[in-house]
């Protein structure tokens, strides 16, 4: 029985609905299996904050009376939210203190749409603590390790995220990424997940951090799998006012259609293919560029030159937000409150200082500091002038090719512990995520292979236009054929 | 500019929070290291150059201007730490 369990759960998402759909496993036989996985292996990577075993069971056991729904794409798909994502009646702690008992009265739009769809909302994933940090180590319960080496980060925020998709405790899992946080994790932990175009999700039920920044998107095991459930999550939303009413492409057929890259420009970014990369990235990255000559792309060379400046602009802006979403969080209608506090002041500071941790502390100072009379006009108004020329590079860049590509991070997943008393060494790692986030454009991150060394994954970029998410899937699944998949995380197998 | 410890004390003052002595030390020397490394940002003119603060390049679509009632009370008052069943109860003020 467990063997079969862990059988279904190797299933890739798409072939795990056709068998639900088919009847052929029973929606709660699939909850089932990723229970049991995840008893088998959260004791090892600690990708989770809260498991619901029971709502799951009863949803999928009343789904399984009714019957598969053909109108429903993910229908008894078991998936997993991270902890920044609303969910109705279930904890969202965002991986603080701050919020360790509140239990929205409300989904996101992202977790409803989910539903809608089909899909099983089995357990809430791990994170940096309101989705600030790039390792998961921030998280104020306990980090969450890579399943390819327990003694290593799963990259974050949204490290739970991309770790449980490794470890096969569900099929698929919501990232959000405000400086790469969907993308490094899925590269560190070797997954896919994609960053949409600012305004293709609805933000509405995302805990705010950097709101011109974050976006939700899906982390999955292989691009086919990406498609449906992004899919499921794009559109239009009166909740959001920055969330366009534009049609969403086929993302499916975007995917299934993909058959070879002829004709197409492939920009490679001249600062993103230069010093710093450590040598077992660069040799894969560009083994998957030789792939796609050989599959009739034409290898362009571009030039993003801002790139340099994109961690400075982006912690501006970031913080800066930052400092304003958190304000929000004073002990009063949610959340921590020091009850010893005896003035209204007090019970605001003591709140605030026992209930956020270390690194959000950091960044409401520094955002503070930047937005304080005196400062704004060197620091947040010259960001947002740099994050402009920043797009332009962009622009500039798809005036010569169709999409862009390079590594997702310069390095593979790094030690625990490795870069937590440093915190700029710790930005750095955000190099090649970040700019994209500033001109609000989609991203992907595919796994391209092992380091020869370190053996761990490496995750190669494609960015794409705005808008652009059915050409960065296409892209990336003709890549994928050609690449051998990974196989089980080492440090579970 | 040489971020000083009052530097930071003052910011935490105005955020709300209250740190240590230890931890005002620490983070002036942390965003001592962070704000240095922000000032790159000087090298380039922008004197020409709009901001931009958002990158919705489109109109905001608009909703209708209607009252809808979502949530009861109950449902959001549940989260919060004190309540009298009507309101949220904080330190008495005056």
């Amino acid at each position: 029985m467990a063997d079969n369990m862990t059988e279904l759960t190797r299933k890739t998402l798409v072939e795990i609905r056709g068998l639900l759909a088919a009847r052929q496993v029973a929606a709660r036989e699939a909850v089932q299996a990723c229970l049991a996985r995840i008893e088998a292996t959260e004791p090892k990577v600690q990708a989770l904050l809260h498991v619901d075993a029971e709502g799951a069971l009863a949803t999928a056991e009343a789904m399984d009376k009714i019957g598969p729904d053909t109108s429903k794409p993910l229908w008894g798909v078991p998936v997993i939210v991270k902890d920044v994502l609303t969910t109705k009646g279930l904890p969202t702690t965002c991986g603080s203190r701050m919020l360790e008992n509140f239990v929205p009265p409300f989904d996101a739009t992202a977790v409803a749409k989910l539903k809608d769809a089909g899909a099983i909302i089995l357990a809430k994933a791990n994170m940096d603590e309101f989705a600030m940090g790039s390792s998961t180590e921030n998280s104020a319960y306990h980090p969450t390790r890579n399943p390819w080496d327990l003694g290593r980060v799963p990259g974050g925020s949204s490290g739970g995220s991309g770790a449980c998709v490794a470890a096969g405790q569900a099929f698929a899992a919501l990232g959000t990424d405000t400086g790469g946080s969907i993308r490094l994790p899925s590269s560190f932990c070797g997954g896919v997940g994609i960053k949409p175009t600012y305004g293709r999700v609805s933000r509405y039920g995302l805990v705010a951090y950097g709101s011109s920044l974050d976006q939700i998107g899906p982390m999955t095991r292989n691009v086919a799998d990406a498609a449906p459930v992004l899919q499921a999550i794009s559109g239009h939303d009166p909740r959001d006012s920055t969330s366009m009413d534009l049609p969403v492409p086929d993302y499916l057929a975007a995917v299934d259609s993909a058959d070879g890259l002829k004709g197409l420009r492939i920009g490679m970014p001249k600062e993103y293919w230069g010093q710093g990369l450590d040598q077992e990235v660069e040799t894969l990255c560009k083994q998957a560029m030789d792939t796609a000559k050989s599959l009739g792309a034409e290898l362009v060379p571009v030039s993003l030159p801002h790139t340099e400046y994109a961690i400075a602009t982006y912690y501006i802006i970031a913080m800066a937000e930052a400092s304003s979403n958190l304000a929000r969080f004073d002990g009063v209608r949610y959340g921590f409150r020091d009850k010893q506090a005896a003035s209204l002041l007090d019970m605001y500071k003591q709140s605030r200082t026992k209930g956020f941790g270390d690194e959000v502390q950091r960044r409401i100072i520094t955002g503070t500091y930047v937005l304080s009379s005196g400062y704004y006009d060197a620091y947040y108004r010259k960001a947002a002038q740099v994050r402009r020329l920043i797009r332009q590079d962009f622009e500039q860049a798809y005036s010569q090719c169709d999409v862009i590509c390079g590594p997702a991070c310069p390095t593979v997943a790094f030690p625990l512990g490795d870069k937590t008393a440093d915190p700029l060494q710790m930005y750095l790692m955000d190099i090649f995520t970040i700019s994209l986030n500033l001109a609000g454009l989609p991203g992907l991150s595919l796994p391209v292979g092992l380091g020869k060394d370190s053996g761990m994954p490496v995750g190669l970029q494609i960015l794409g236009p705005a808008w652009g998410e059915d050409k960065i899937l296409s892209v990336a699944r003709s890549l994928e054929k050609t690449i051998e998949p990974l196989p089980e995380p080492r440090a579970l197998a | 500019m040489k971020i000083t410890p009052e530097i930071v004390a003052k910011m935490a003052s105005l955020a709300r929070l209250e740190l240590s002595e230890d931890k005002v030390g620490l983070f002036a020397e942390q965003l001592g290291d962070v704000l240095a490394y922000m000032d790159k940002l000087g090298e380039l003119d922008t004197s020409a150059v709009e901001p931009l603060y958002s990158p919705v390049d489109k109109p905001t679509p608009m909703r209708e201007d209607t009252t809808v009632k979502e949530f009861s009370r109950e449902d959001l008052l549940a989260g919060a730490p004190q309540t009298d069943g009507a309101f949220f109860i904080v330190p008495r003020i005056v």
